[in-house]
């Protein structure tokens, strides 16, 4: 699976990583419920285990993510803002 | 990935707005490699104005610690002359620029990490603008402008994500350092204002100032004593010197 982190390009993850991932943004999703500490936390382990398990694509290369996560600064506002159809993402 | 899949769709749609319906699809590529060019402009500027701040960053590092040096050497020295209360203002306001100093090390430490960033990206960027070239003159020579709609949308599905992240990145550098300037202008003002004093030492602050009150206080002492000694010393030299003096400060 192809994964964008914004800021850090394109990661290619082994499909047997899959559910690991899946459950790591299970976490980040319940974190935005909760508080930012844990926000923080979640969104640095699923970011960090797609940095670990997944390759560089070369930067030639031109594929289409299948799934684009948040840059590793984001805040709990940014995310709430990316998931909005007027958000960060600039026109 | 239910949330990201979510943002996924938003995030490409909107990449894709970006691009314009010609009357000959063959124009769009002209138009969006153009486009590409000046974003790659773009995020060549933005490493530069990036790594501006990093040094100014710097700097400011650089002369807040001299200033907390000096405060260390002002309180040592108020503490030898006698004066504790001079000596605690000087530590407490080192306490302060500790705070300061710590604060903009951190932000130093963001924006290195940023700057690294962007630099990759114009790495793959123009990997990927090279490539759409190639891509663009090879429809362009193959294929009627019937004919080279499908293989236009695949040469602008993959780079349309990479132009849309990077204007992003973009857009959060700029934001940031004109964040750090607004800071940095701060910094400098309460430097310049003798607040946290001048390191070039143009101006004076207020414990430098008695700190020199002190010591010229005493250089006084020393001449008036010396003085005494000269005058008393033109009658009866031996025996003054000799003799214990009540006023004479030994230091």
């Amino acid at each position: 699976m192809l994964i964008r982190i914004l800021g850090e390009g394109q990661f290619v993850v082994p499909d047997s990583e899959l559910d690991e991932i899946n459950r790591l943004d299970r976490e980040l999703e319940a974190a935005l419920k909760t508080s930012e500490d844990n926000f923080r936390q979640a969104l640095d382990a699923l970011l960090d285990k797609v940095r670990s398990v997944g390759v560089r694509p070369p930067d030639h290369e031109m594929e289409e993510s299948q799934v684009i996560l948040p840059f590793a600064d984001a805040s709990e506002d940014d995310i709430r803002d990316m998931l909005t159809e007027d958000g960060l993402v600039p026109d | 990935m239910g949330l990201w899949q979510r943002f996924t769709l938003i995030f490409k749609s909107k990449a894709n707005k970006a691009l314009d319906k010609a009357e000959d699809p063959r124009e769009t590529l002209d138009y969006s490699y153009e486009k590409q060019l000046e974003l790659l402009q773009k995020v060549r500027r933005g490493v530069a104005d990036v790594a501006t701040s990093r040094k100014r960053l710097e700097l400011q590092i650089t002369q807040l610690q001299q200033q907390s040096d000096k405060l260390e050497g002002q309180a040592k020295a108020a503490l030898a002359g006698g004066r504790e209360d001079l000596a605690r203002e000087a530590l407490t306001r080192r306490s302060g620029l500790a705070t300061q100093i710590s604060d903009l090390q951190v932000q130093h430490a963001g924006l290195a990490d940023q700057e690294e960033k962007l630099v990759a990206a114009s790495q793959r960027l123009q990997a990927k603008v090279e490539a759409f070239r190639t891509k663009k003159e090879t429809i362009k020579a193959t294929y009627s402008a019937a004919e080279a709609q499908t293989k236009i949308n695949e040469a602008f599905s993959g780079i349309s994500e990479e132009l849309g992240d990077v204007g992003m990145a973009i857009q959060r550098a700029e934001d940031k350092t004109a964040q750090l300037q607004a800071r940095g202008q701060a910094i400098d003002e309460l430097l310049a204002s003798g607040a946290l004093d001048d390191p070039t030492g143009t101006s004076k602050d207020s414990i430098t100032l008695e700190l020199e009150r002190m010591a010229s206080g005493n250089d006084v002492e020393a001449q008036l004593a010396a003085m005494k000694t000269q005058i008393g010393g033109a009658d009866a030299a031996p025996a003054i010197e000799s003799a214990p003096t009540s006023d004479q400060n030994p230091a």
